[in-house]
């Protein structure tokens, strides 16, 4: 359009072209990509308004003209501002209202300038408000007029914040310099306090939680390990002193703030590990002053280790309740700290075999824990929750399965219930295939008191297979049973009928099985004619045989003895030296020392006698714990042979420290593979071709169908 | 019996007089005394290793004759020049590791063996690596003579021993990481070395 040529723009046609350049001056406002307006843009739309408005009716359009001015405004806010304002809320709405109120003015400034022709005479003439006047208008009456109550809360609320933060800022600095940490965190729990009642009464709720961070952050955040590491007051302190209601208050306010357990748990961690580590010293310590030939023996200090530590875990679970809400974070570090210690030994015991001895003590007969059916139920219990935190379970396992035995075979059981009820644990705890052969030894009783009675039967039928003596049979299933050293004891005469007869009754139950006499585990019972009077003697087979020599020799000496029985030096040692040199002497040694060795002589002690008539004459066992550590250690390392082999049949190819990983894992629920000997197995299994080393890769294995 | 000198001068050395039904490694000393060199010398394994020899101490009348084909050899000055070319070709990388494992394999007289006595092994390391890498060696020998845990050597460990000396900077072995698939021995002996050290 030149302005030569008047051509007369119809209300339509003129306002569809001002539009236009009201929608580009909006997209400038809204920060969309568009060109600025050019002189010329600016030219053409004044003179449009010009034109219609200076037209020769019926085609002067300045009412309408002036009308769609104050509805372009109205158009916008409707659609765009207030919306905008709406969807946000107290510091991002005031954001917001500052940038539109900005682009109102500029809004309102550029359409004045192309609507300008209407404010010089329009307006005059009929004495309507200027334009400038008529934009402003339309911000207040739209916008001011809904927001103004949002916009008064959320200024307050950002003045009651900043003026919140300087306030606590300073009577923190103050505390903190002068209070102990449980008097500082009473103060702070106040003010929190009194924080969120002011709030519910004159703030508007959401504001709550940003007044009530600001005030955590200068209270806590500020001065949190200033707080913590208070030296006589702090969360160290705290825990030394067992202040279980202080804790609490710091577990909850700490909570609040980001990361605020952290340092609060790790102290804890660093507390319990050295409550433990220093039981673990107290029981070395009172180890070393033990007597040299008893030092491989779980005494008893190493007992009231175990029972201080279960004390310990009891009474940190108790904090995990009352203190810290069962946090994960915390149930997480205590588990780390009573793994730290106990998996240290004392004085040479693994804590697998503390465990194991604690165990038995309880459960045998005679033992040193003598406590109530219920107590025992409990410390079973505690004991079994001990176990998770030792990495060497299968050695607990086989020390345990160790002593079940002797205590099943000697009849050293106490209670028959207690025994289950602990499997029972063990089995939640560490899977079926823990506890599966011991629950068969336990069972294998059972069976064998069933046959037993078979047995007598037997007996009573066939009147000329009776050898004469009781005889009780207890068939062990060999899978179930730890593995002994079985020799060839010489039986005496009668015993070995004993045997014979029992033999041929068990061929009429089966077929199929094999019959391998342990003697060293076997019981007998004697009548000793001593010249004061007749006694009754529980000994072992072993001291039984040896006795009886005596029924057809006076006397006898150590190599005869030997040859005789057919043992070794250490079992002849160990059964001449109870039956000569402990506290019953049934025979006489010559010479009289206090100890065996192998040019002695021996004689029937007839004088013998006791105030009782039956007595119990013990014989101590070998010591198990060199054995059960190899076998474990042999069981290993099949264990890790087959985790390997299993792995690689699966991955094909591996690299060494995923296979080193996954080997870990596999077998950390029973024991901690060490790194040597999972390569040494690597080895191994090279050699015997199961895998092979990748010819490129050295790293990597690769496995051998 | 010992060949004479002078026939082998012009004719092609005849693998009759090398191998006897029954004086196996006389054949080849025999055969040593008349090139100049030494049994013990590493050019003896090399021939081997070119005539692709199954068992240690003599060659098969097929070895020694496709062998000294492929050298192009037919008389005996020919063979001792041969020879030394052979060391040249025998550091080249692309055989320098077939070279090596080749004499593991050597040395393994009996049918289903798989490893090799200590004793042995320090001669064989000696020997083929001994050059090369001196102090490594000297060093390896030392701690393999007064170790326990292992009595023989198998393959993997032997070419790992190559690698070893071809890897890790001596002596302060410090690129060596023991969590990565290197044998255990290595392990042990780079322990040994840095106690010695401490």
């Amino acid at each position: 359009m030149t302005m030569n040529e008047r051509k007369t723009i119809d209300l339509e046609q003129g306002w569809e072209f001002m539009q236009k350049g009201i929608t580009k001056l909006k997209n400038i406002l809204e920060g969309l990509p568009e060109p600025q307006f050019s002189s010329e843009d600016y030219m053409m739309l004044y003179t449009t308004i010009y034109n219609m408005y200076t037209q020769k009716p019926p085609h002067d359009y300045s009412q309408q003209l002036y009308d769609k001015y104050r509805e372009s405004f109205e158009e916008y806010i409707t659609s765009s501002v207030l919306p905008s304002l709406r969807e946000k809320h107290d510091e991002f709405m005031l954001r917001e209202l500052v940038k539109r109120w900005t682009n109102h003015k500029v809004m309102v400034r550029w359409l004045s300038r192309f609507f300008h022709y209407l404010n010089r005479y329009f307006i005059a003439r009929r004495s309507l408000p200027p334009l400038n006047e008529v934009g402003l208008t339309c911000f207040r009456e739209l916008v001011y007029q809904e927001v103004n109550a949002k916009v008064r809360d959320a200024v307050i609320s950002l003045i009651d914040q900043e003026r919140e933060a300087a306030y606590y800022s300073r009577k923190a600095a103050n505390w903190i310099v002068d209070d102990s940490c449980p008097d500082y965190m009473l103060k702070a729990e106040e003010c929190l306090k009194r924080e969120k009642d002011r709030v519910s009464n004159y703030l508007h709720s959401s504001s709550e939680p940003k007044l009530l961070e600001k005030v955590q952050h200068e209270l806590l955040s500020v001065w949190a390990n200033r707080l913590l590491d208070k030296e006589h007051s702090g969360c160290h302190a705290l825990l030394r002193d067992d202040k279980v209601e202080d804790l609490s208050r710091m577990f909850r306010l700490f909570s609040k703030i980001p990361r605020g357990l952290d340092p609060v748990s790790s102290t804890f961690k660093q507390h319990v590990t050295a409550e433990g580590t220093a039981l673990v010293k107290l029981a070395e310590d009172a180890a070393s002053t033990k007597k040299a030939e008893k030092r491989d023996v779980v005494g008893l200090q190493e007992q009231v280790f175990v029972r201080k530590v279960i004390e310990l875990h009891d009474k940190y679970l108790a904090y995990m309740n009352d203190c810290f809400q069962n946090h994960t974070l915390f149930h997480k570090v205590l588990k780390e700290a009573f793994e730290a210690f106990c998996n240290k030994g004392v004085a040479g015991s693994s804590s697998a075999e503390l465990l194991a001895t604690f165990c038995d003590n309880i459960l045998k007969k005679g033992g040193s824990e003598k406590l109530s059916d219920e107590a025992i139920e409990e410390t079973l219990e505690k004991v079994v929750k001990l176990l998770a935190y030792i990495s060497d379970k299968d050695l607990f396992a086989e020390f345990y399965r160790k002593k079940l035995a002797r205590r099943l075979l000697f009849d050293k059981s106490a209670n028959d219930d207690h025994e289950r009820s602990i499997l029972t644990k063990l089995k939640q705890q560490c899977g079926g295939q823990f506890t599966s052969k011991m629950e068969g030894m336990v069972t294998d009783l059972t069976l064998a008191r069933e046959n037993q009675t078979n047995f007598e039967e037997y007996l009573s039928n066939n009147r000329n297979a009776n050898p004469g003596i009781d005889l009780t049979v207890t068939v062990l299933t060999t899978g179930f049973w730890p593995s002994y050293k079985s020799f060839d004891l010489n039986l005496p005469a009668e015993m070995i009928k004993c045997v014979e007869v029992f033999r041929d009754f068990y061929q009429t139950k089966t077929k199929h099985r094999k019959l391998t006499w342990m003697y060293s585990l076997g019981t007998c019972n004697l009548i000793g004619k001593f010249e004061p009077k007749t006694m009754e003697l529980i000994v072992t087979t072993y001291q039984a045989s040896a006795l009886l020599l005596f029924n057809s020799s006076d006397r006898l000496s150590y190599s005869e003895i030997m040859i005789q029985l057919n043992l070794t030096d250490d079992d002849v040692v160990r059964l001449l030296h109870s039956l000569s040199c402990a506290k019953y002497k049934i025979l006489n040694k010559e010479p009289n020392t206090k100890t065996i060795s192998s040019t002695d002589q021996f004689e029937f002690n007839s004088k013998f006698t006791d105030k009782m008539r039956r007595i119990k004459i013990p014989l101590p066992p070998v010591d198990e714990k060199k054995k059960v550590i190899e076998d474990v250690d042999k069981d290993r390392r099949y264990a890790i042979d087959a985790s390997i082999v299993r792995i690689m049949k699966s991955r094909k190819v591996l690299g060494h420290q995923q296979l080193v990983m996954e080997c870990v894992e596999q077998l950390g629920r029973m024991f901690k593979p060490d790194f040597k000997v999972i390569k040494k197995r690597i080895e191994d299994l090279i050699t015997r071709d199961y895998l092979e080393r990748d010819k490129d890769n050295p790293n990597m294995f690769r496995y051998l169908a | 019996m010992p060949p004479r000198a002078s026939k082998r001068k012009s004719a092609p050395p005849n693998s009759s007089s090398v191998t006897s039904s029954d004086g196996r490694s006389e054949g080849i000393e025999a055969l040593c005394s008349d090139l100049g060199v030494d049994y013990t010398d590493v050019r003896i394994l090399m021939l081997a290793w070119k005539l692709k020899a199954e068992k240690q101490g003599y060659f098969t009348q097929d070895e020694w004759q496709t062998g000294l084909k492929a050298l192009g050899v037919d008389s005996l000055s020919k063979l001792k020049k041969a020879l030394s070319d052979l060391e040249k070709e025998v550091e080249k990388p692309s055989n320098y590791e077939d070279f090596y494992t080749y004499a593991f394999r050597y040395c393994l007289t009996e049918e289903k063996q798989k490893s090799v006595d200590i004793e042995s092994i320090c001669e064989l390391l000696n020997l083929v690596l001994g050059v090369q890498f001196r102090p490594q060696i000297d060093s390896l020998i030392e701690y393999l003579k007064v170790q326990n845990d292992y009595k023989v050597i198998n393959s993997d460990q032997w070419i790992n021993f190559l690698r070893f000396c071809k890897e890790i900077s001596f002596p302060d072995l410090e690129n060596y990481d023991a969590t990565q698939a290197w044998p255990l021995i290595l392990d042990n002996y780079v322990e040994w070395m840095r106690e010695k050290h401490s």
